[in-house]
């Protein structure tokens, strides 16, 4: 079963990659795309055929590692 | 006094941090990282470098790794435990101390020697320091940017676990004298028990005058008290 999760900074959390990015899209005329914030994704395969057995091993892989809660936030949807 | 320096995969100050122990005659001994025990020890040391090449979030893999069970059990005892640079990153990351560290604000790599104040020399780690005293160490990283959140940084502040703190040539702290875009400058925390330190300045490259310095002495020091 296949995954896909998304990692990104939480909305208090400074992000200057995505800050450098919107200011390099300004430079070559793109300054009406504003707000830009740079995150992770991954795609994962789960040896699981249960649906919620292969949410949850997603979830702990999140909790566990893919993500850091004091920082990040993750969702994850089936692909 | 013994002290056990962890080696993870791209650890690269671990050889440093062993002869700056051994300069003050503390017994050192290596230990890989995908050991399941070590020599028993009075501290442990998770050095700076880059370990697992900074995948994913530096020390993210390093965190997780066989030993580390061992560290937490060592620091659950009440055992010292220091990390440096990217074994500050570690520490944060197997959640030992709050918080996280990010990007440097300027996205530089930044290495250069930096003035830090001496905000808590009641720790095992400092007390060979005065209080608000101001020593120069160096720092050497991309990601030594502290965050933490408003909770988190009362608590560091209330429950005097904010130990470092960089600061200018007159103790300024503010954003001029901030290298990396830290929350309130800091530089170095400590738990709540008051035996697990993480910092961003390396002592050890700044315990001899032929490498320029030997503020970082102290910190060594403090722990032979």
């Amino acid at each position: 079963m296949k995954f896909e999760v998304f990692v990104t900074l939480k909305k208090e959390v400074l992000d200057p990659q995505g800050k450098a990015v919107e200011n390099a899209l300004g430079d070559i005329g793109l300054n009406t795309i504003k707000n830009i914030r740079q995150g992770k994704y991954f795609t994962l395969e789960v040896s699981e055929n249960d649906e919620n057995k292969a949410s949850d091993l997603v979830k702990s892989s999140c909790e566990k590692l893919l993500a850091n809660q004091t920082i990040e936030n993750f969702k994850f949807n089936k692909i | 006094m013994k002290a056990n320096v962890i080696v993870f995969p791209g650890s690269n100050c671990d050889r440093d941090v062993k002869v700056a122990l051994e300069k003050f005659q503390i017994q050192t001994t290596m230990v890989w990282h995908q050991e399941n025990e070590m020599p028993k020890s009075d501290v442990v040391v998770l050095p700076g470098g880059f370990s697992y090449g900074d995948y994913l979030r530096c020390g993210s893999m390093a965190s997780k790794s066989n030993i580390m069970n061992e560290v937490i059990k060592h620091a659950d005892k009440g055992g010292y435990l220091i990390g440096i640079c990217n074994g500050f990153q570690i520490l944060t990351e197997t959640g030992l101390l709050p918080g996280a560290l990010l990007r440097n604000k300027k996205l530089k790599f930044i290495c250069k020697y930096v003035n830090l104040l001496i905000e808590n020399n009641s720790t095992p780690f400092t007390s060979k320091y005065k209080k608000n005293e101001k020593i120069k160490i160096p720092i050497a990283h991309n990601e030594g940017n502290y965050f933490a959140d408003e909770k988190t940084l009362n608590e560091l502040q209330n429950n005097e676990q904010i130990v470092l703190k960089y600061c200018d040539e007159n103790l300024n702290i503010n954003e001029e004298s901030n290298p990396n875009g830290s929350c309130l400058n800091i530089a170095g925390i400590i738990n709540k028990n008051k035996n697990v330190i993480g910092m961003m300045p390396h002592p050890e490259r700044c315990v001899e005058n032929i490498l320029g310095g030997t503020d970082g002495s102290g910190i060594f020091q403090s722990l032979l008290n």
